[in-house]
């Protein structure tokens, strides 16, 4: 699996992503400037933690306008998995590649700490190493995660089963308990909690490392393979 | 030269935990009378156009691709013209 982890000004969660998959599974990851204007040769995108661009109007608000955006959104759009956590997904769901957006914690706390989840759906390339109904527990690290979409769209998104983790103990006040979903193709997930920082016995286990394991399984089947 | 005035509010169906948070120390400290509170972002725009309608329709564009997000906000705003000193 060929991994990139784009780099926005302002993002602080990249090298983790490097480490992770790199250091941790043992494939390959690079870091790729938000100014890149291609992600030709790539498996795997990932959209990192972070505060890109200051989180300035509103959080992902500017980045949706990185020279890197329309390889992104063509990416995505030719199958290829995407992969945004906390600040990345804010930016998913900002430039339209994942439905709703991130709304400030009903407590107006940023909120660090493990949380448990439930995963909902285990029958997406992001998390086939786990089993549907189990719960994991993930590092949150977020002022802006409670997650909304309008009913009829939130109806939509049930239908469609694209939930894949929910909180076991709602921190945030998202809508339905949503922790993380998908696009209706599948291969955009977007997630608050940190799978990334969760790799590894010594710090906050490893109950993240799934979702990288599934990635690789996934795109090992050569689903995508070109750009 | 144009200027926008832009207000960007969020829609009355999405929960506002900061208005929320204004409104019960308003209440606490008193001015109970108070019964909505709204927080908004509001931005000044200057810029150069064919027309007034060609601003407005600029303007209209620009918050609707960047000032506001859709899902989640709604946004009004005027459009002046301005005296230009010769």
């Amino acid at each position: 699996m060929k991994a990139a982890v784009i780099s926005f000004p302002g993002s602080n969660c990249d090298d983790d992503l490097v480490h992770a998959i790199r250091d941790v599974v043992g494939e390959c990851a690079v870091k790729v400037p938000a100014t890149a204007t291609t992600l030709a040769g790539f498996d795997l995108v990932l959209v990192p933690g972070g505060f890109s661009y200051g989180d300035y109007l509103r959080s992902g608000a500017i980045a949706k306008f990185a020279p890197v955006m329309a390889a992104l959104k063509q990416f995505a759009q030719a199958g290829g998995y995407v992969l945004g956590i906390c600040n990345g997904f804010q930016i998913l769901t900002e430039v339209g590649l994942l439905p709703g957006a991130l709304q400030w914690n009903t407590s107006l706390q940023f909120i660090c700490e493990p949380e448990p989840l439930v995963v909902a759906n285990a029958d997406t390339a992001f998390s086939s190493r786990y089993e549907a109904g189990q719960t994991i527990t993930l590092p949150i690290a977020h002022g802006e995660g409670n997650y909304y979409a309008d009913p009829a769209t939130l109806a939509e998104i049930e239908a469609n089963h694209q939930v894949v983790f929910r909180y076991a103990h709602n921190p945030n006040g998202s809508l339905n308990d949503i922790a993380g979903l998908t696009n209706v193709a599948g291969n955009v997930l977007g997630m608050m909690p940190h799978p990334e920082r969760a790799v590894e016995q010594l710090i906050f286990g490893t109950d993240g490392l799934g979702v990288f394991e599934s990635l690789v399984e996934a795109t090992k089947e050569g689903v995508y393979a070109e750009n | 030269m144009y200027k926008a005035k832009i207000f960007v509010n969020y829609k009355p169906s999405v929960l506002d935990p900061k208005a929320q948070v204004i409104q019960n120390t308003l209440t606490r400290l008193g001015d109970d009378n108070v019964s909505h509170v709204l927080v908004g972002k509001y931005f000044e725009l200057t810029l150069t156009a064919a027309c007034q309608a060609a601003a407005e329709k600029q303007v209209a564009r620009i918050c609707d691709e960047m000032l506001a997000n859709v899902n989640t906000e709604t946004f009004k705003f005027t459009v002046e013209e301005m005296a230009v000193a010769e």
